[in-house]
């Protein structure tokens, strides 16, 4: 049987792969880059039984995802900078009360306002350090149409499998490209479910990890009752302010991703096994890397290109490796402050040549730009 | 019969509970129990949906489900178990601050989308947890401890908006009428559609003690003398009505709620017509 292709836009691509991976519930406030997404989910949720609601703002969205997971729904959002922005608060509680869950944050240039239909990539350090508070979580990048749906069904499998919060992370260019893409088939790409409580209910503590680090999920309406508390709770849910609790705590929401960092970290590496110039880069600035890297091939340049997928956990190892045997290391990034270039920094050492070429004005990074710095 | 106590909703070995002597929140807290009891609520079946302040830490006392959220947006996440599962109770228990204060989007969202949760709201007229600071409840010119010469600011009457954003149900009582309140709870959580049951609440250790009500009676007794039943409160001369407020249901209608419109537009959807609005 051939394959049916279709021209598809990037948003719309993210959207179809949060159903694909069962997701039943979507809650958003209008923002461009992202409205696509909304628009295509308030269609399709009604056809397949699950819900669409546009909330009164971006805090109440993610709040009603949540309420809607706790209540047995795979549930996500879509939104820009400045949704993403006031959706911090109540992305805390998704990491404190262990509820999965998907936002898709769509880059535009800001500060503030900004440039509302440009691409940017400023949002790499509010992914991972956005919320008050000490915690983890997981962030993902995709750089092409495939990777918009095939990164959202693996960030509901994270959401899932971790019971945490994940953001998919792509910059405008990648969130309105449209490429050809065929939708897989149901159970050609692996859909992971939470793990349900198997106790008997009056046995059901939600928040005890079993061996892997994440404890089971019951739903609201289930024949498991139980609590979950933004405040800091004990091993049922309740209120608990005893400091032993709170270490316990703390140190278990970081320690499960921690436990699976390896697969939780995806990169894809083109051409790097001889690379003497590393090309890192995430999201749109892939593709102008891949074709810098081609062109400095030509002129007898060993270059390859170490494409970040997952941003956070940030893949140290990887960087550290690659980075380490090549002589020059290039980290093209759609922002002023070189989130990613930092981070790239800090693993290969104040010694290593690491050259930044940074796009702040809603434009593009080219491979001509990335040239200029070899 | 035996009277219901709601006791078998209450968590083992936590009372005496936190509220200071004379707060009305074990008052709404025992009359929201009870009237559980008296719908055969079941705790797999019901969701108690908490924001933060005194009146957020009601979950903690509570065996059936809960889900203990941010400040001022307990509507916003109960919106989404409701939506998701609409078989369930969602009862959400907020203070003023929580409900029309901070999270007074949602309040009036929730309320114009006339989803199915009962909203029951202690209204204390202060924020009690923080220190007694000055809410979107506090009357005009009345003391707290961030405005210590007088509110220069009006307040929310919180039944009136509800009502305007088109709640389907609407009651307001006070912890000198608890039995009415169990009843109107009752109400609230039977009828299709949002339902607000306000519950005027004594604060004091900050409200009552900054406005020359030191004493739990002097505040209950306020309530005593000024809360009147909705129809004769009607009745009374703008002058009259100044020193009076008005208890009771105040607001019963039947919309259709959030759940059965959207089913009612899934069917056409399906069906693949707009058909005729």
């Amino acid at each position: 049987m051939s394959r049916e292709w279709r021209l598809m836009q990037g948003n719309q691509a993210m959207s179809e792969g949060a159903i694909y991976a069962g997701a039943r519930f979507f809650a958003g406030y209008p923002i461009t880059p992202s409205s696509e997404i909304a628009e295509e989910c308030s269609k399709v949720m009604l056809k397949i039984g699950g819900i669409y609601m546009q909330m009164e703002d971006e805090i109440a969205s993610i709040a009603a995802v949540i309420g809607a997971s706790l209540a047995g729904a795979k549930a996500f959002t879509a939104t820009s900078g400045p949704g993403f922005s006031l959706m911090q608060e109540n992305l805390g509680l998704a990491v404190m009360g262990e509820v999965p869950c998907v936002v898709i944050d769509v880059q535009r240039r800001g500060p503030s306002t900004g440039l509302s239909t440009k691409p940017a990539q400023g949002d790499v350090m509010q992914l991972r350090w956005g919320r008050h508070g000490d915690q983890s979580v997981i962030a993902l990048c995709p750089a092409t149409v495939a990777e918009c749906f095939l990164m959202t069904v693996k960030a509901f499998n994270f959401a899932e499998k971790f019971r945490v919060p994940v953001i998919m992370a792509p910059d405008e260019i990648v969130g309105h490209m449209r490429e050809n893409f065929s939708l897989p088939d149901p159970g050609e790409v692996e859909v992971i479910n939470r793990k349900s409580p198997s106790c008997p209910p009056t046995e059901y503590l939600p928040f005890v990890a079993d061996a892997d680090g994440v404890a089971p999920l019951a739903s609201y309406g289930s024949d498991y009752v139980f609590h979950v508390s933004s405040s800091m709770h004990g091993p049922d849910g309740y209120s608990n302010n005893d400091p032993a609790n709170a270490f316990w705590r703390v140190a278990q929401l970081h320690r499960k991703i921690e436990m699976h960092r390896d697969e939780i970290v995806i990169c894809k590496t083109f051409s790097t096994e001889d690379a003497d110039v590393l090309l890192i880069t995430f999201g749109a600035t892939t593709r102008a890397g891949r074709a810098a890297a081609l062109e400095l091939r030509k002129r007898g340049i060993r270059a390859g290109v170490l494409q970040l997928i997952t941003l956070w956990p940030f893949a140290d190892k990887e960087v550290a490796m690659l980075g380490g045997r090549a002589k020059t290391v290039i980290v093209p990034e759609m922002n002023y402050s070189g989130q990613i270039a930092g981070e790239v920094q800090k693993v290969l050492g104040n010694g290593a040549d690491i050259r930044r070429v940074n796009s702040y004005n809603g434009e593009i990074i080219t491979p001509q730009d990335i040239l200029q710095v070899v | 019969m035996a009277h219901a106590t709601g006791t078998k909703y209450l968590k083992d070995g936590v009372l005496p509970h936190m509220w200071c002597s004379g707060c009305g929140i074990g008052v709404m807290l025992g009359a929201m129990l009870r009237a559980f009891e008296e719908l055969g609520c079941k705790n797999t079946d019901t969701v108690v949906v908490t924001g933060i302040g005194c009146t957020g830490k009601a979950d903690d006392y509570l065996v059936t489900n809960a889900l203990h959220t941010t400040h001022g947006r307990a509507l916003a996440y109960a919106t989404g178990i409701k939506a998701f599962n609409p078989k369930l109770h969602v009862v959400v228990v907020m203070g003023d601050g929580d409900s029309v204060t901070i999270g007074g989007n949602h309040f009036i969202h929730a309320a114009r989308r006339n989803i199915d949760l009962t909203a029951i709201v202690i209204n204390n007229f202060n924020y009690g947890m923080t220190g007694g600071q000055v809410s979107g409840t506090t009357p005009g010119g009345r003391f707290t401890s961030t405005t210590s010469w007088g509110n220069p600011e009006r307040d929310f009457d919180i039944c009136a908006l509800a009502e305007v954003a088109g709640a389907n149900y609407v009651a307001r009582e006070t912890p000198y009428h608890g039995w009415e309140l169990k009843e109107h709870i009752k109400e609230a959580m039977n009828k299709k559609g949002f339902s607000l049951v306000e519950v005027f609440s004594p604060c004091p250790t900050h409200f009552g003690k900054n406005n020359e009500m030191k004493q739990t009676r002097e505040m209950l007794d306020w309530f005593r003398d000024r809360g009147m039943p909705a129809d004769r409160y009607r009745k009374l001369s703008d002058q009259e009505k100044k020193n009076h407020f008005p208890i009771g249901r105040l607001v019963d209608r039947n919309d259709p709620d959030f759940s059965s419109r959207y089913e009612e537009i899934r069917e056409k959807a399906i069906g693949g017509s707009r058909g005729q609005e």
